[in-house]
């Protein structure tokens, strides 16, 4: 025998799923959200997509090559789907410079500096967006209203969220049902025809992209199924309370970016819990959350801050929600 | 709904080569190496000396104390040498060289193929003949026969069971054993009941064995207490607590043995192997082996005497595929890789598999991406990704009250890691300190 064995301590084989298919499983499963929001936005959508995960990509290598010195990790995928997020979680009509800041935020503040790729305690598409409206609160809440597909960009026609008309009523005393008639039916909502942020919109398309990720195993149930069902449970009790004030739980789940949290956002793995019990206090965290903000706060949506926010205590759940152990544990001499 | 255990597991491809090829015995090498430590517990002292003839079945190490086991030479013909080898661990140790000559065997031994069913011995019989025989659990673990079947006072044990599951990918040689030796492994089975002093047994088999599933139920038709188990196909459900959790919803507590639920676990192996020397007076001296491989030009099941050189085994299954980068003794999840092939077949030999190079080396490591998939995976509930930083952080303490000690190293997490981290090695690493640890701590 010429040539010498290879040892390695045990098991002698790995599993097929690896780092890179999982983040392109992820790119797989945005891929209805975003082909849907090129259809109501035209190329909007297309170039602010192409722009931030350009951006994100492009900060990240640039960061690990000469800031970092190290090998240029950006092959595993993980800069563009923070890329394709941030993209999803802004207008379509959104500036070019003021997308690149973004990217720059989400990777070089939230992600890079935290250590990289699963160091980062916040989602960095998130943390992006959340500076940017803060930042340029204008550019990001003059959404382009849905018109089919056109080749428009900075000058799209804008208009108000189905939630920013519905707050806006509500704190002006006009009644939920007079308001409805404003807002797009359910049955649109749930195509997306209403305005908002590129890739929030179509529900449809992001439940299809949710079932795609839950069948190849990339994410479980637990964490988009809990946000869904506390929204719903915490809108239907006000709704049911009183419902000349409060929207009904469909228009809640419907709009906004809940369904592009809920599916997408809340289940970053970095940023998310381990176990199954913890994801589902994070997911009741984040749907209540949302709530509060949507109904009581300044914002007409809040579904980024309560992720957010969730995102802190994601440490704690770790280390205090365990799996449950196998076998009772006994004292030993 | 097939039984399995509850949490966590993972299934590989089965990639059972040798499902259908039954069982070859090989011819008696020219020459054999019998290392004196083929088992858990203090190495067997030699009892022969250079030039002694030996006859096969005659003993020619004794065991030292209880926690031992005896060992018999498997060929005839006269001690060339005692002399410190490599054995498949890796390790040095000393061996009994033979060098061969016929095949005569001790008059005592019953060497006809008919079926005895009729147990004559005693309880104490049983367990003292097992001791004599080199009895060891036959499933990798190799922990002497006779101790497992000696119930410690204050113990209760209502249950045997028996572990047919054979949950690694490659190795088929319980399937064989449980198609081609039915009648025997059962007979083995009522012979173990009988020891424990137990009135029904439990065959847990996993349902990728249909054969041996529908041949043994068949069979246990003529065995008292005797009930075949089908599991679903799940990874591992051939360590002890999963299978007895499976088989019978029962929890061996944390750090705790199956008599702390009252149950024995033997493996098929080790049913026919008591089934030998129980009925046929016949010691630990030969086993099947699983050769196997994807480029293996041969594979097959191999009923082979310890201490054959393991390349006696390659050559039989069509020589070593050019293209091999390792070869593992054992499984693909829990075996040891080989550091070279001149090293013998022990009792605890059950396959031998050629790896191409290209799936012989890891992938790259990246960083944990905390996605959770080896917490899933873990059927112990623990949570590599946690324990096994902490062991490589040399946080022992914490490692410890995470129950790093609970880790059975089946590698399920490592397996299932997508970026591909090496948390096995850590584990074990952070599992030897704590155990050390906590060693230390009890001298005190």
């Amino acid at each position: 025998m010429n040539n010498l064995l290879n040892v390695s301590p045990s098991p002698h084989q790995q599993g097929a799923e690896t780092t890179r298919k999982l983040m392109f499983g992820v790119v797989i499963a945005l891929a209805p959200a975003l082909a849907a929001s090129v259809y109501f936005f035209g190329t909007g959508a297309i170039i602010v997509t192409l722009v931030s995960v350009l951006a994100c990509v492009a900060t990240e290598y640039l960061i690990q090559k000469f800031i970092l010195k190290m090998k240029p990790s950006v092959s595993d995928g993980s800069a563009v789907v923070t890329g394709l997020l941030l993209a999803f979680n802004v207008p379509s009509n959104l500036p070019v410079y003021i997308i690149i800041i973004g990217a720059i935020v989400s990777i070089g503040v939230a992600k890079m500096t935290f250590g990289g790729l699963g160091n980062n305690p916040f989602n960095p598409a998130l943390v992006g967006r959340v500076f940017l409206l803060i930042s340029f609160p204008v550019q990001m809440t003059s959404w382009p209203v849905p018109t089919g597909f056109k080749t428009g960009y900075l000058d799209a026609v804008t208009g108000a969220t189905p939630l920013g008309i519905m707050s806006e009523g509500i704190k002006n005393g006009e009644t939920v049902a007079a308001l409805m008639e404003k807002v797009p039916s359910h049955m649109q909502l749930f195509y997306g025809y209403m305005g908002g942020s590129m890739g929030e919109i179509a529900a449809l398309a992001l439940i299809l992209g949710g079932l795609y990720m839950i069948y190849r195993k990339i994410i479980t149930w637990h964490i988009p199924v809990t946000i869904l069902l506390t929204v719903a449970i915490f809108t239907g009790i006000l709704w049911v309370v009183d419902p000349t004030k409060y929207a009904d739980p469909g228009f809640h789940l419907l709009t906004g970016g809940i369904m592009l949290g809920a599916i997408f956002m809340a289940t970053d793995y970095v940023t998310s819990p381990m176990t199954a019990k913890g994801m589902v206090i994070y997911g009741i965290g984040i749907g209540v959350i949302t709530v509060l903000i949507r109904t009581w706060g300044a914002y007409p949506e809040g579904v980024s801050f309560a992720i957010l926010i969730m995102n802190a205590f994601v440490p704690l759940l770790n280390m205090y929600i365990k799996p449950k152990r196998f076998g009772k544990e006994v004292k030993h001499g | 709904m097939l039984k399995t255990f509850p949490k966590g597991g993972i299934h590989p491809p089965e990639n059972k080569l040798t499902a259908e090829r039954p069982i070859v015995i090989l011819p008696v090498p020219v020459q054999v190496t019998v290392p004196v430590s083929q088992h858990i517990g203090a190495p067997a002292v030699p009892v022969v000396e250079k030039g002694t003839p030996v006859k096969t079945g005659q003993i020619i190490a004794q065991a030292k104390g209880f926690v031992s086991a005896n060992i018999h030479s498997p060929v005839s013909g006269k001690v060339n040498k005692i002399d410190t080898v490599v054995d498949t661990t890796g390790y040095k140790q000393t061996a009994v060289i033979i060098d061969v000559e016929g095949d005569e065997w001790l008059e005592t031994i019953d060497r006809t193929d008919s079926l005895a069913k009729d147990v004559a011995m005693t309880r104490e019989q049983i367990i003292e003949r097992c001791q004599l025989c080199g009895l060891v659990g036959m499933g990798g673990a190799t922990f002497p026969t006779h101790i497992k079947l000696t119930v410690p006072a204050g113990k209760k044990c209502d249950m045997l069971i028996i572990n047919g599951v054979e949950c690694e990918p490659y190795l088929t040689s319980d399937h064989r054993l449980m198609l081609e030796k039915g009648a025997e492994v059962l007979t083995g089975v009522s012979i173990i009941m009988k020891a424990l002093g137990v009135d029904r047994a439990v065959i847990g088999i996993e349902a990728n064995k249909p054969d041996a599933i529908s041949n043994l139920t068949e069979l246990a038709k003529d065995f008292k207490g005797i009930t075949i188990q089908p599991l679903k196909v799940k990874y591992p459900q051939g360590g002890e607590k999963q299978l007895i959790k499976a088989c019978t919803g029962r929890e061996v507590p944390s750090g705790g043995l199956p008599l702390d639920v009252g149950v024995v676990v033997q493996n098929v192996g080790t049913s026919f192997a008591v089934y030998e020397a129980v009925q046929k007076n016949k010691p630990l001296i030969e086993r099947v082996v699983t050769v196997t491989g994807k480029s293996v030009k041969n594979p097959g099941n191999f009923l082979v005497r310890i201490g054959t050189p393991v390349t006696a085994l390659i050559e039989a299954a069509g020589g070593m595929p050019d293209d091999t980068g390792k070869v593992v003794n054992g499984g693909p999840m829990m075996g040891k890789a080989l550091a070279m092939t001149d090293v013998p077949v022990t009792k605890g030999t059950s396959g031998i598999i050629m790896f191409p190079a290209d799936a012989s080396k890891r992938a790259e490591v990246l960083p944990c991406i905390r996605c959770g998939k080896c917490s899933s995976a873990c059927a112990m509930g623990l949570e590599p990704w946690l324990i096994s930083v902490l062991a490589q952080k040399g946080m022992y303490e914490k490692a410890e009250k995470e129950r790093i000690t609970d880790c059975m190293e089946c590698g399920a997490c490592a397996y299932t890691c997508p970026a591909k981290r090496p948390l096995l090695d850590y584990i074990r690493l952070g599992k030897a300190t704590v155990i050390r640890m906590a060693r230390e701590r009890i001298t005190k």
